[in-house]
């Protein structure tokens, strides 16, 4: 099993015919990921390589059955956007963009929470979620990653998710679903979200944690692991040396005042059990190891 | 990006909040010649991007006009914490009666806007939190209901202030709501907010942090942009529209995304160097990119050796590689480089990296390793 996403999701691109939309949608759907709508409002009735268009989500989900959507609609849009699809009546929502406005964030995270209690929003920021070899939404390249599991993988930054997937595929490891959370101050889903549906997943035998520095989503991320969870959990946490106030990329990348440091965090996940790498080579060694024990 | 304290009230300003007349000056002369036009007394204010300006002796009340120019000709060019003051701004004093605190700010665990209000002012809130945090009361503002009135008129009450000012603060600070969702910051904060002998309210001091991801319906904020403090080289990379920050050490780094780079910047410290910056050239590494990379860091003149980490996902590793090999015909490169490459198609990216490869030019198959020679060409762990 995964979670979030399989073999039978359906996914409309709201942005299928920009430059990003046609590329990653047109990779998305190489990889095996059913494809099914794109969305543009002036564009109805066109095709983007066979893709059917729609003016609304709406429409896409009406005509397709559609059950995600994937958003690569530039940053002033996105607000708007995200609550098409939800109003569309869509389950998932996975929002790659970046620079979003935290005020718009901030907004339609808790439009959603109370209107949309049911839909689960990814990202903005995010590369995306892959299940190898059932489903692939977003940015991340299918084929570094080995499909069949025990591994589960949560994530706030991209190039480190690849990093992970790729050795534990060099180890023969496989991965179950990678869920990138996205590196922006209001995440639509956070650590804990994930965490949990990995622990009720069946096939995900452990889970591999990578954070970085700045807010506190981590800490509660440990402080969840040690009441909730039974399987076991290796980490990395990117930022280790960063200079406290400098803010490094990921909007939410900042330390400031002590708070939100990588030790603060490593320290809190060791307290709840979690084996904590000090680099992503060595969180990829303790999940072999944990995989070798299981 | 975070504002200057006079362009923090001017930005209040224009929310109709109550601030002092003032004016900027970046000589003495034009500080005495603002304070001849504002009147006496007044105070005169270094404007950098750091706190404790105050204790630094940036900030200082000058009751005649022999006092502003003794006070303008110390603060400018003064080394607050390693900012030069270039500016100052000379507002009209004003007779305080008390002070409080007020700010916005976005909790990120709550998910919600966060705003603090306190009777206990003027002094650096973080320690009123440790020492007594029940003198600060908190209101969670959820930003679909936005704050209203009666919440507010409730949270100004909770915090116990002179209840003789209470309409005043529950309409100034339904105001600071209103710049801080308006205006996309990420905080705003003004402290000390006064209570004047005719018991109006009254901002002292403003902090404000505005999201750079909302310029886009934001025209006013180029004004601010450009008059961030940045070193020469943050300078030279934010032209080229370059994630970077400037370190203190001699590796320098290039990395293809945030985590990874400051994934980097870690394993350089894990075996002993110091990088020299931290350098996120984004997903897409083509040549235009790298030679700006690598432009950036070779006219950095602390940088001993260079590390490039690229892992390709989506991004090929034969275009990268590429992208470096064209981009060093392009720019001549002073320091020894060491390469990591890995992910997509690296093997073929190695392959047209091999035919290069020199003492100036050297590739390893891991991060650490590759941090390792880095940090060996740089002249050794510290």
């Amino acid at each position: 099993m995964s979670i979030f996403v399989d073999e039978n999701t359906k996914v409309v691109y709201q942005g299928l015919t920009g430059s990003q939309g046609s590329y990653y949608g047109g990779l998305n759907r190489e990889y095996g990921t059913q494809v099914v709508a794109g969305t543009h409002p002036k564009k109805a009735g066109t095709d983007v390589d066979g893709v059917p268009i729609y003016a609304t989500v709406a429409e896409a989900v009406a005509a397709t059955g559609a059950t995600a959507s994937c958003i690569f609609i530039p940053a002033p849009g996105v607000k708007g956007a995200v609550m098409e699809a939800a109003e569309g009546g869509v389950e998932l929502i996975v929002t790659i963009t970046e620079g979003v406005p935290a005020h718009d964030e901030a907004y339609f995270y808790n439009d959603l929470r109370r209107n949309f209690p049911d839909v689960r929003l990814l990202g903005p920021n995010c590369p995306g979620v892959i299940s190898p070899g059932k489903c692939n939404i977003g940015i991340t390249a299918g084929h570094i990653a080995k499909a069949g599991g025990p591994v589960g993988i949560v994530s706030r930054s991209g190039t480190l998710t690849y990093q992970a997937l790729y050795e534990l595929k060099q180890k023969g490891i496989g991965v179950t679903t990678c869920v990138g959370i996205g590196g922006d101050p209001v995440p639509g889903t956070s650590f804990m979200d994930c965490l949990e549906a990995f622990e009720a997943d069946p096939e995900t035998k452990a889970v591999m944690m990578i954070g970085e520095i700045g807010g506190s989503a981590e800490e509660e991320a440990a402080e969840f692991i040690k009441n909730n969870m039974s399987k076991p959990v290796s980490s990395y946490i990117a930022g280790v040396t960063a200079p406290p106030g400098k803010k490094m990329g990921h909007a939410g990348a900042i330390v400031s005042g002590g708070k939100g440091t990588a030790q603060a965090k490593m320290e809190a996940l060791a307290e709840a059990g979690v084996k904590v790498g000090n680099n992503p080579t060595e969180a990829c060694d303790l999940m072999a190891e944990i995989v070798a024990d299981l | 990006m975070d504002l200057f304290e006079y362009q923090g009230k001017q930005f209040f300003a224009g929310f109709d909040m109550p601030v002092s007349p003032g004016e900027i000056a970046f000589t003495v002369d034009e500080a005495v010649a603002a304070a001849e036009r504002l009147g006496p007394p007044v105070m005169v204010k270094a404007q950098v991007h750091t706190g404790g300006r105050g204790k630094a002796g940036g900030v200082k009340f000058a009751a005649d006009i022999d006092a502003v120019r003794e006070h303008a000709r110390n603060i400018l060019g003064l080394d607050i914490k390693g900012h030069i003051v270039g500016r100052v701004w000379i507002e009209k004093a004003s007779d305080i009666v008390e002070e409080y605190y007020a700010s916005f700010t976005l909790d990120r665990s709550a998910k919600q806007h966060l705003g603090m209000l306190s009777a206990e002012g003027g002094v650096e809130i973080e320690t009123v939190a440790e020492e007594n945090p029940d003198a600060i009361a908190k209101i969670w503002v959820d930003p679909v209901d936005g704050l209203t009135e009666d919440r507010c008129r409730a949270w100004v009450e909770a915090a116990e202030l002179n209840p003789k000012v209470t309409d005043g603060a529950v309409e100034l600070l339904l105001k600071l709501y209103r710049a801080y969702v308006e205006g996309d910051a990420d905080l705003v904060e003004i402290n000390p907010l006064i209570v004047t002998p005719d018991d109006q309210v009254h901002v002292l001091d403003a902090k404000v942090t505005l999201d750079g991801s909302s310029t886009f319906r934001h025209e006013e904020y180029q004004q601010y942009d450009e008059t961030q403090t940045r070193d020469e080289r943050e300078a030279a990379a934010h032209v080229k529209g370059l994630q970077y920050v400037g370190l203190e050490g001699t590796v320098g780094v290039i990395a293809n995304g945030a985590g990874l780079a400051m994934s980097t910047v870690d394993v350089v410290n894990q075996v002993g160097g110091r990088p020299a910056n931290f350098l996120d050239i984004g997903g897409g590494a083509n040549a235009d990119i790298m030679a700006g990379a690598l432009e950036v860091i070779n006219n950095d003149p602390s940088v001993e050796a260079i590390l490039i980490n690229i892992f390709g996902g989506i991004t090929r590793g034969e275009e990268v590689a590429n992208g470096i090999i064209e981009a060093m015909k392009r720019v001549k490169i002073d320091s020894p480089i060491v390469i990591r490459l890995d992910g997509t198609n690296a093997d073929q990216g190695r392959a047209i990296l091999e035919p290069s490869l020199s003492e100036n030019l050297q590739m390893e198959a891991t991060m650490l390793d590759a941090a390792r020679l880095a940090v060996e060409l740089a002249g050794g762990t510290r």
